[in-house]
């Protein structure tokens, strides 16, 4: 595939493939000491199938504040969200994301594989599948070999790719992944960035990925939400045409710098209203 | 360990001159009474030997104790009254079985307080309120109201254990059940966890920190407990009846050999305790 213009206005596309999240009308209001806080206003987003939707913009912007509606962890003030065409709440239930936090949070008492088969474990899952299943959740991340090692034996690095091998291991079909790699050395996170492109390439999963960087959200996306705080709103959604098996090296060309340029733009108009 | 035998030993040795210089000015005066109306001479050599070497001395040498606590432990059959293993069984079973109780209410006390928004606010105030209650007024009723309706023996001691151990151990395992990062928890809601699978999985791992730091005061507090629940009645066996009945006669010697014994037996459970809390926390991947 030729990278031509990969740029396109989400209103420009045809719907075609079925809509794992669709917002409508989204808002979110927390109420504090200080007055209400308007984390989310008017929120519209759909999220299709096989989609890689990166959100970007400055703390504060929301953004972690809406995966969170998506999975169901805080509760919209306003405004309709469905995930696979039911409520977060039940969707929740059904167990239909897996969901990678900032920090791995994984339980220090617990081995790298008793880390990963935890979910499963709850899910009630019998124990020779469990061990099945983390095997390959583990190679998915390239941790195999490190099954019996407990987390504080493994790099930062590792520990948050064992968390994403937990967050695959009962095989959801959305993954939500809040910063994942934000607290890690850029070497490494070009790395793991890496892979979890192959992931998603393989197992054709919905992405919804929460970034601080620019350069991250271009790289992974095929779809980019720039978002800007006071109140939370989302400024523009760019499309991007990448092919699934890209590598680093679509850095370097014109199309990638042309995108960069567009969420750099969009996040200094959403920075100009109120610096 | 070797760094730390020398510091020890000073510390050690520091204790029993203070404890022999103690004896000597202690002990002086009734002895020098002794020697005026006898009608003795006598040297500062020969005082400090006698002071030393007293039937009932106010405050005994640390010998005297040795030599009491061997023939008492060692030199005696354990199955005679005179016996300060036989006593110290008698106190060490209610010390456990009232451990083994408070534990357990301790625990599920805190789970409740945990789980149970109401129960914080009701039940809280009852076990913070219940530790300002002097153990000293408080066990001759148990002792008296239990006995009354037949209850004798081990069960009331054990309970006045339990009264006082179950305290620490709650206010721990609140904190500790409490103590796991809302970002775990948050992980958990993801895995639509119940309630209850939060609490194994979560929950309880967290808290077994907190549970082993009460549990040592838990268990030392608990032999106190025990010990005091048998002076109120003049019990028949155990440390307390030797304290008691040592200081009936006057017997000062045999009311320290108990009081020896019963802080070593304390410090032997204290380190049973570590011992379970160090192979309990490999278990779990603690980093060593």
């Amino acid at each position: 595939m030729t990278l031509k213009q990969v740029v396109n206005n989400v209103a420009e596309m045809p719907a075609s493939k079925k809509a794992v999240v669709d917002i409508k009308k989204l808002s979110l209001t927390f109420q504090t000491a200080d007055g209400p806080v308007y984390a989310l206003s008017d929120v519209d987003l759909t999220i299709e199938e096989g989609d890689f939707v990166s959100f970007i913009g400055p703390s504060g912007c929301g953004k972690t504040t809406l995966l969170r509606v998506i999975a169901d962890l805080e509760q919209a003030t306003g405004g309709d969200i469905s995930i696979n065409g039911v409520s977060p709440h039940e969707a929740r239930e059904q167990r239909a994301y897996g969901y990678v936090f900032q920090a791995p949070a994984l339980l220090p008492w617990r081995s790298i594989e008793r880390n990963v088969t935890l979910p499963l474990e709850i899910m009630e899952i019998s124990k020779e599948e469990r061990i099945k299943r983390a095997q390959e959740a583990l190679k998915l991340v390239e941790l195999n070999g490190f099954e019996k090692k407990f987390p504080w034996q493994l790099s930062g690095g590792m520990q948050q790719r064992a968390s994403i091998a937990r967050a695959l291991s009962f095989d959801a079909d959305l993954l939500l992944m809040d910063e994942p790699f934000g607290a890690l050395d850029e070497i490494v996170r070009d790395h793991l960035n890496e892979q979890l492109l192959k992931l998603w390439a393989r197992t054709n999963k919905t992405v919804a990925f929460v970034t601080h960087s620019i350069p991250e959200a271009v790289y992974l996306s095929t779809k980019i939400v720039v978002m800007s705080p006071r109140p939370g709103r989302i400024i523009d959604v760019i499309e991007t045409d990448f092919p699934k098996d890209r590598t680093l090296d679509i850095r370097e060309t014109p199309e990638f710098l042309e995108i960069a340029h567009r969420v750099r733009e969009g996040l200094r108009a959403g920075h100009s209203n109120d610096d | 360990m070797s760094g730390q035998t020398g510091p020890v030993c000073v510390v050690l040795i520091a204790l029993l001159v203070l404890w022999y210089v103690g004896a000597v000015f202690m002990n002086a005066p009734t002895q020098i009474d002794r020697y005026e109306r006898a009608d003795q001479t006598w040297t500062t050599g020969q005082l400090i030997e006698d002071t030393l070497a007293q039937e009932r001395p106010i405050l005994p040498a640390p010998h005297q104790v040795a030599v009491e606590m061997y023939n008492t432990i060692f030199a005696i059959k354990i199955t005679s009254k005179r016996s300060l293993v036989y006593h110290s069984w008698v106190t060490l079973s209610s010390t456990l079985l009232g451990f083994g109780i408070g534990t357990l209410l301790g625990v599920l006390l805190a789970v409740g307080i945990v789980h149970v928004m109401t129960l914080e606010k009701s039940l809280m105030p009852w076990v913070i309120s219940s530790q300002t209650i002097p153990i000293l007024a408080i066990a001759p009723m148990i002792i008296v109201v239990l006995g009354a309706i037949g209850i004798k023996g081990l069960v009331p001691k054990a309970v006045i254990s339990t009264y006082l151990c179950f305290f620490p151990v709650t206010i721990s395992m609140v904190k500790g059940l409490r103590s796991p990062q809302v970002i775990q928890l948050d992980l958990m809601r993801t895995y639509n966890a119940s309630k209850w699978q939060t609490f194994w999985q979560l929950r309880l791992p967290s808290a077994m920190p907190f549970l082993f730091a009460s549990l040592k005061v838990a268990i030392a507090i608990s032999l106190v407990g025990a010990i005091v629940g048998e002076l109120p009645t003049g019990a028949q066996a155990g440390l307390g009846a030797r304290l008691l009945a040592g200081s009936y006669y006057g017997q000062t010697i045999q009311i320290w050999s108990a009081l020896l014994t019963a802080a070593f037996v304390a410090a032997i459970l204290v380190v049973i305790v570590g011992w379970c809390e160090r192979k309990v926390l490999a278990r779990m991947g603690v980093k060593p």
